[in-house]
This record gives structure tokens, sequence and C-alpha cells, in this order.
């Protein structure tokens, strides 16, 4: 079994790191053949958030019918499949280990190459997978619940971090506003529709660390919104949303734009859950005009979790290290591989 | 009828073969909680050993719980994973039959109780495997309760019964005083690959299987959020 990634190359890709059970075939590293994901943000949206054990035993349910689906939709045959990719990490380790568990199956039974593939590495496959035509080096804007960073994609598989939060990710804030303004869960999506209806301007909410380097923080953000709230009973609910939108954005479009000038980058892709925020997506649009960058915001459906970026990350893993020991795990901690 | 037999769902990982003839090959690999880095491997191995190809199986059985969540997950995402990939069926077996099943010469009624954790045994009462039917029977839906209630229950059948399992290991302090009860021994405290085999080759002939999609993992217990959060439904109604 030699180790191969051509453009004639089809690898499954599968995705069960959090809260989506995903399936995708990816074809040559960026031509998407089929992409499914079944999102269990209703199961978990009485919790206020996402629960491991309840989130493993859905993702062993689901992921058998998603995998079907998204072999039936590329409309080709399973012998036509040349490797299986599976997140081995970060996220939640009785969740990652339904997906690798059945990667590693489907690959023992097809006698073709297991790929172990990190998340966090697979978003920032996703900007070029939706837009093949990008050219390295590139900045890499991450928002999800979880991380906040932003990366550069010095080549394939060459990354290096330029700034981080270092405090809440920007997710993890929208999620704690969102719940103490009771605008429901997911907090991103909740807030990012009281905002339309709000004044962005209404509040001078601070911008933390603007102009302070690359890192972020937005903890002391959230206690601003709670404490202005405090103070003034009577503020309309989506100004105040409309304005820490606002905030967010301005720190997250204003730091893009400086790491991408800094580093001398082609463009700025923008990756993660947040990803998803129209303020955030036409914000950086209009910046990146304004500074002569070019800017790429995938689909949605590319930004939040999905499988499509664990094949196209899978393809370029198996091109460039070969494939991963059966005797491989899962590792909740793992950290995306950077150069200093 | 060729079949692979997976066990992850207690402490060890247990994989088998067998065929008509019974057992083809083994591996067991003890006191490491290490399921979804061996189990694929340990597969390889079974099969090398008796020179099988994966697609010559024609039946996947898997130990379906109850059992550790994790565990029993590794074994059954990577048991319907090959059944649908070789369009197979499976046959999920309760790890409380495949334990009971490893009981051989009684006559009478066998107890067996896996560790839960949290004080408390997974259990079911079985009709001991005979010349007429070679494997047991179950009496009793499996249930988690604390180990006084298994006691209880033997102690009102009055009937002569041989205790096995990791939860009566554990507990049988708190069970010892049922007066009708042996003990099996701590060597049989764990199902294997070897008897959920045993189970899963008189299941094929009947062909009591389930499709890849079909497969139901027995957890017996609702995940902890979904309890604190009836709680706090139940609290708010009142
Ligand atoms: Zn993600």
């Amino acid at each position: 079994m030699t180790a191969v990634a051509t453009s004639n190359t089809v690898i499954l890709g599968i995705e069960t790191s959090c809260d989506e059970t995903a399936a995708a075939l990816v074809l040559g590293g960026n031509d998407v053949l089929s992409s499914v994901v079944s999102s269990q943000i209703d199961i978990h949206a009485r919790f206020g958030g996402v629960v491991p054990e309840v989130a493993s035993r859905a993702h062993l349910e689901s992921v058998i019918p998603v995998v079907q689906e998204a072999v039936r939709t590329a409309g080709i045959d399973p012998s036509r499949i040349d490797g299986v990719a599976a997140t081995v990490g970060p996220g939640l380790i009785g969740a990652l280990l339904v997906g690798v568990s059945t990667a590693k199956a489907l690959a023992l039974v097809w006698d073709k190459p297991f790929i172990g593939v990190n998340h966090m590495e697979a978003h920032l496959y996703a900007g070029l997978l939706d837009d093949p035509t990008l050219q390295f080096p590139l900045v890499v804007l991450l928002v999800s619940g979880g991380h906040t960073m932003l990366v550069e994609m010095v080549d394939h598989g060459t990354y290096r971090m330029l700034g981080r939060t270092i405090d809440d990710a920007a997710g993890e804030a929208y999620d704690k506003v969102a719940r103490y303004l009771d605008l429901g869960y997911p907090g991103g999506p909740a807030i990012d529709a009281a905002a339309q209806k709000g004044n962005p301007e209404a509040i001078n909410f601070p911008r933390a660390m603007m102009h302070d380097g690359l890192n972020f923080s937005f903890s002391g953000l959230k206690t601003s919104v709670i404490n202005h709230v405090r103070k003034n009973p009577e503020v309309s609910n989506i100004d105040v949303a409309a304005s820490f939108q606002a905030a967010v954005v301005d720190v997250l479009v204003a730091k893009a734009i400086m790491a991408a000038q800094q580093v001398g980058a082609t463009g700025v892709v923008l990756g993660g859950g947040v990803a998803a925020n129209s303020r955030l997506r036409t914000q950086l649009q209009s910046q990146g005009e304004i500074n002569g960058l070019r800017v790429a915001v995938p689909s949605p459906e590319m930004c939040t979790d999905n499988a499509a970026m664990i094949a196209a990350a899978g393809w370029y893993r198996l091109g460039s290290d070969g494939p991963t020991a059966m005797s491989a795990g899962a590792n909740p901690n793992l950290a995306l591989p950077v150069i200093s | 009828m060729l079949i692979l037999g997976i066990e992850t769902a207690v402490e060890h990982v247990s994989v088998a073969l067998a065929d008509h003839r019974g057992i083809l090959a083994t591996s067991l690999l003890a006191s490491d909680r290490r399921h979804a880095e061996s189990l694929t491997p340990m597969i390889q191995f079974v099969c090398a050993q008796a020179s099988i190809n994966t697609t010559e199986l024609d039946a996947i059985a898997v130990d379906a719980g109850p059992g550790l969540f994790t565990g029993m997950r590794v074994g059954i995402a990577t048991a319907q994973s090959m059944a649908w990939a070789l369009d197979i069926p499976v046959i999920p077996v309760c790890s409380l039959d495949i334990l009971a099943q490893r009981v051989t010469r009684c006559d009478d009624m066998i107890a067996a109780a896996l560790d839960a954790r949290r004080g408390e045994v997974y259990w079911a009462l079985f009709r001991p495997a005979s010349e007429t039917s070679p494997i047991v029977q179950r009496l009793t839906e499996p249930v988690v309760t604390v180990p006084e209630e298994l006691a209880a229950l033997l102690n009102e059948r009055a009937q002569e019964v041989v205790c096995v399992g990791s939860g009566i290991e554990r507990y049988k302090s708190r069970i010892e005083f049922v007066s009708t009860a042996q003990y099996a021994g701590p060597a049989y405290s764990q199902p294997n690959a070897e008897e959920l085999l045993t189970i899963a080759a008189q299941r094929a002939i009947r062909e009591e299987w389930v499709s890849a999609c079909d497969v139901k993992a027995m957890y017996l217990r609702v995940p902890d959020a979904e309890i604190n959060w009836a709680t706090r439904q139940t609290v708010q109604e009142n």
C-alpha cells in the first residue's frame, strides 16, 4: 500500500469532534463530491451547551447513515475511495473516538490508508477548498466556540501562530453574552440576529488590545456588557447585542488586516463557526478592499464544522506523511503544528 | 458461517474469529484501557493468524453493553462500520449474556453482574446452558441498581444460584448474606469474545441479527446532564 495523493485520489473524510456528525468525499484535495452534516444543535440546546456524553451517543447513531449518504450523493462506488480520513483532535474524546473507530474500520475492510487529521489544520484548509486559486502566504482568522487565532499559512503543512486569545474565545464570549441577555443558544447566530435590529453605535464597549500586538482578549468585554446592563436595566437587548458584536468584529478585523500586512500575505481567509457571522463577513470584505488585500470568505457551510475540510487536509497529509498507523487513537488536546 | 467477535465494553479488549469448527483465533489485551488504539490492530492480528481476509466474514458480533460507555462505542462503531462496508449483518449481544455464558457445569440459576461504578451493578438472572439449549436464557431484563437489590431478589427466590462477574467480585460483602449463592470466582469476572461468539453462532443460525444502521447500544443509564435537566424541569413545574 503506497501513499499517493494525486488529482485523481478520492478521500472519505469523517468529522465527529464536537456536535456535528459529518462525512464528505473530496477528489484531488479540492473537488467536493459530497458533504453531509448532521447537526446536534437541537439536542444540546436545552442544556445550553454541548454535553459530551449526549454528543458521543448521537455520533454513534448518526455516523453510518451520514457516511452512507455521503457515498450515495457523491454517486460513486465505495471501491473508488482511496483513503479514509478522520479528525483525531482536538475535541471531545468520546466523540472523537466514534469517528476514529469508524474510519479505521472502513480503511481496514477496504484495505486503504487511514489518515488522522488535526481539526484545526482542517479549518485552515476550508478556505482553500472554497477557493483553490488562493496563493501562499495566507493569513487565516480562525474564530469558533473554542478558538480565536490568527495563523499564517506559509505553505501546505507549514503554519506560524501570529496571535491567539489570552482568555475567552470569541465564540465563548458570544455564548456567555447571549445567555446573559436571554437570547438563546448557540450564542453566535442568536446575537447576530438580534444585532441586525439594533444600533451598533448605541454603546461604546471597549475594544481590548486593539492596537497592542496580534493577541486577543474578550473576557473584559463580556464583563463590561454585564456591568452596562446592570447599571442601565432599561437598555434594549438589541442595542446591547449590536454594540457587543461591533466591538468583537472591530478587533477581529483590525488584527486580521494588521497580521496580513505584517507578514506580506496575499490575502486573508476566514474560518471557524463565528465566520458565519454577517457583520464579520461584510466588515472583513470592505476593510480588505480598502487595504488592497484579497479576502476569502468561505460559505457558512465550509466555515462551520464539516467533513470536506477533513478530507482536504487528509489528502495533503497523505501526500506529505503517508498513512497514519492503525494503532492511532484520539487526542482531545491536539495542538496545531506550528513553526516559530 | 465465519464470524468476528468484538469485546470492548469492559476494561480489557478481546477479539476472536470463529466458524462452524469453533474458535479459529483469539487475541486478548488485559488491564489496558486503550480500546480505540488496540482494537483495529487486534482484528488484523486474528485475521492474519487464521489466514482470513475480512471480505470473507459473514457477520460481526459485538458486545453492545451495558458496560463502559466509551469502550462499547469503540466496539460498536467498529462493528457497524465493518458490517456496512462488507454488507453483512451485526449480531449485538448483551454483556451480561456473555458473562453468564462463561459459567459451565451449572444446573440452577446464574446471576451475572458487572461493576457499573457509583456503587451500582448491571445485572440479570439466567437459566444456564444445557445439552439441549447451548446458550443461556435470560430470565430478567438487564437493570442497573445497588447490589442489595440483586441480593434481595435472590433471597426472595431462595433458589440455588451461581453468581458471576466483576459486580459480584466488587460487592461480595453486600451479597454474601444470600445463603443459596455460590461464586464462580474472579477468573470469570468479565465477558470475552469467545463466549460472545458461542452465543452469536446460535443466533446466526436463526438469523437473529440486525443491519449496520440498526445496532443499538444498551446504556441502561441516561447521561448525567439529562438527569439534571429533568430534575430542574420538575422543580420548575412544582
Ligand atoms: Zn471546528
